[in-house]
């Protein structure tokens, strides 16, 4: 009887000993997030002031601002977008409503799963390839765009395909009863209803996409930029113009990386203060999806 | 509504389409079911780009390399007069990296998935769990920076011949940014195993570490297994924080303390130097990166074959 309650003992105190350990583990993982905003914070906070963000780069550190970096990043991110998100849509309410169940659709599925493991800069070596040498678009704001909008595709192709499952068949079948075409569904009734999945997963694949660098800097960003790309509106008719696109630039990331990488630390509050900009950024993205995602779960109850 | 014009049948009835608008609809269906396929196949192209653009430059750079060398050469020296194409340094700065990073990531990832499905109250869970994947949202240029300049400075406190670019702190922070990979993941393969599984160990009188460990981490094998195998993929395709945080020249070494490239980083080198398109130096960047692919695609193989060969069926 005295071995069994030591027995029981001794497991209990293991028990009790893990559940110490697995809050530690977890806590590895939560202060090094808050050492790493801590961190930046403390070194970069002193540069945020208002001329970082309205000035160039610069060979004096403390004049030196992120002006052409977040321009660029703006323009790079609408490039992204304005592709992934109606290309990834379309593929993914195709796998979902028409995609017949044959090899054609298998390949085309195995191939998503095994894009979205392809590492980042192998996609910046197939945008070298293609869009800068092949296509001549050049080290521009469009060939960025564009490597961006496909390495995130998989991310929005997935995220439509999951938020499209959730609706009920009935509602389909209600649709068709009325005799409504496939087409007519999916625009009034199964779009509608998966927005907040599919917006969901196009922020998400942004905030990626904001923090990538390693595929553009491969497609040759430039790191030092001192002017703006030509404005995408104008006084005159049309009023609008896409000269941007063919635009050199330089990104958030990638000014980030050309400030880490000099060896005065000067340079290195630059970096930090750059990188707060961006985390917060990217923080706030993230945030944002993770209500819209709460707010439409608690909004549709089928 | 049927009424009769000159002799013909003419429905006038609002809710009858005429055969025309019929055969229109028809023809827009179709169009727009072609579409999306067009838009569906377009990843199939993505791949073919992919493949294509690194076999053919790479085929272009064994012109110049035999490929022996290529895979046999310890030194890689591709920008120097003496040039050497040994991609071998490069594989070893990519393996000790990895190394570093999942022996950090598994075993934290793995107790923090333990501790999330079988002990965390509800609550916490649900409030952990988005703020754990935070961590892989963060952008990587900021973590080489937190690497380089405040995980190497805290290491050199304790090993003070630490050189100033390192693969340890380099490896140890991509660590930290892919536990959310493996905890998340496991934790989903943890969360599902049955409870009557669970339930059946703890009325035979087993704690909640021995259910852990001995009926639920069995049963959720095959999903922890593909986390960690994505996990190993995610280190060795991780490029700025091993650009920044561990220097950029090549060293055929195993020694964590020391600085290498990696086939990553030494991208990121050559793409931000200035080299005309078409010379060698400018194909080393596909040859290595063809490497890379290779090894990541071997590891998603893995992945897979591991989910599926390992699933069990309740």
């Amino acid at each position: 009887m005295r071995d069994i309650k030591k027995i029981i003992a001794s497991h209990k105190r293991k028990d009790a000993l893990f559940a110490v350990l697995g809050f530690m583990a977890l806590m590895v993982g939560l202060l090094t997030l808050l050492a790493l905003m801590l961190d930046l914070a403390v070194d970069g906070v002193a540069r945020l002031k208002p001329h970082f963000f309205t000035s160039f780069p610069s060979r004096f550190a403390d004049q030196a601002g992120i002006l052409s970096a977040w321009v660029g990043t703006c323009l790079v991110m609408f490039v992204t977008a304005a592709t992934a998100l109606p290309l990834g849509v379309a593929a993914g309410v195709y796998l979902e409503e028409y995609a017949p169940k044959n090899k054609l659709t298998t390949l085309i599925e195995i191939n998503i799963t095994n894009l979205a493991g392809v590492p980042s800069i192998v996609f910046g070596l197939m945008a070298l390839g293609l869009f800068v040498y092949k296509f001549r678009l050049g080290q521009s704001v469009a060939t960025a765009g564009l490597t961006l909008a496909l390495l995130v595709l998989p991310i929005v192709i997935t995220a439509t395909r999951e938020s499209i499952r959730a609706i009920p068949q009935s509602i389909r079948e209600a649709a068709i009863a009325l005799g409504a075409t496939k087409w007519q569904t999916i625009v009034h009734h199964i779009l509608p209803y998966s927005t907040g999945g599919i917006l969901t997963g196009v922020i998400i694949s942004l905030s990626r996409a904001i923090g990538e660098s390693a595929p553009l800097i491969t497609i040759g960003a430039l790191t030092f930029i001192a002017f703006l790309p030509d404005s995408p509106v104008k006084a005159e008719l049309p009023f609008v113009s896409f000269a941007w696109l063919k635009s050199p630039f330089t990104v958030m990331p990638i000014q980030m990386f050309n400030w880490v990488s000099r060896p005065q630390a000067e340079f290195h509050l630059n970096a930090a203060a750059a990188g707060l900009v961006l985390l917060v950024m990217t923080l706030a993205m993230n945030g944002v999806a993770i209500y819209i995602r709460h707010r439409f779960r608690k909004r549709i109850k089928w | 509504m049927v009424e009769t014009i000159r002799g013909t049948v003419v429905d006038r009835s609002p809710l009858s389409f005429s055969k025309k608008r019929i055969r229109l609809r028809q023809v827009w269906e179709g169009f727009v079911k072609t579409g999306l396929f067009l838009a569906a196949f377009s990843s199939v192209l993505v791949t073919v780009g992919i493949v294509g653009v690194l076999v053919y430059e790479s085929l272009q750079f064994f012109k110049e390399v035999r490929i022996v060398d290529f895979l046999t050469d310890t030194q890689w020296t591709p920008l120097f007069s003496d040039a050497h194409y040994g991609i071998l340094p490069l594989i070893c700065g990519t393996m000790v990296t990895t190394f570093v990073a999942v022996l950090v990531a598994v075993p934290v990832g793995t107790v923090t998935a333990i501790y999330l499905s079988e002990y965390a109250p509800h609550r916490l869970r649900e409030f952990v769990k988005p703020v754990l994947e935070l961590l892989s949202a963060v952008p990587t240029v900021v973590y080489g920076y937190f690497a380089l300049l405040f995980v190497t400075p805290l290491l050199q406190k304790v090993l003070p011949e630490l050189p100033g670019f390192n693969m340890l702190s380099a490896g140890l922070v991509m660590g930290v940014m892919i536990i959310p990979y493996v905890s998340s993941l496991s934790e989903d393969a943890m969360r599902a195993v049955p409870m009557h599984i669970r339930e059946g160990s703890y009325a035979m009188g087993a704690t909640r570490l021995q259910t852990a460990l001995r009926v639920v981490m069995p049963s959720a094998f095959s999903g922890m297994s593909a986390a960690y195998v994505l996990a190993f993929s995610r280190a060795i395709g991780e490029t700025m924080v091993v650009a920044i945080a561990a220097g950029m020249q090549p060293n055929f070494t195993l020694n964590p303390m020391e600085p290498a490239s990696t086939i990553t980083a030494y991208i990121v080198q050559v793409s931000l130097g200035d080299l005309p398109h078409g010379s060698v130096g400018y194909q080393t960047i596909f040859a290595a990166g063809l490497t890379l692919l290779i090894i990541t695609l071997a590891f998603n193989i893995l992945g897979h074959f591991l989910r599926k060969r390992f699933r069990e069926v309740y």
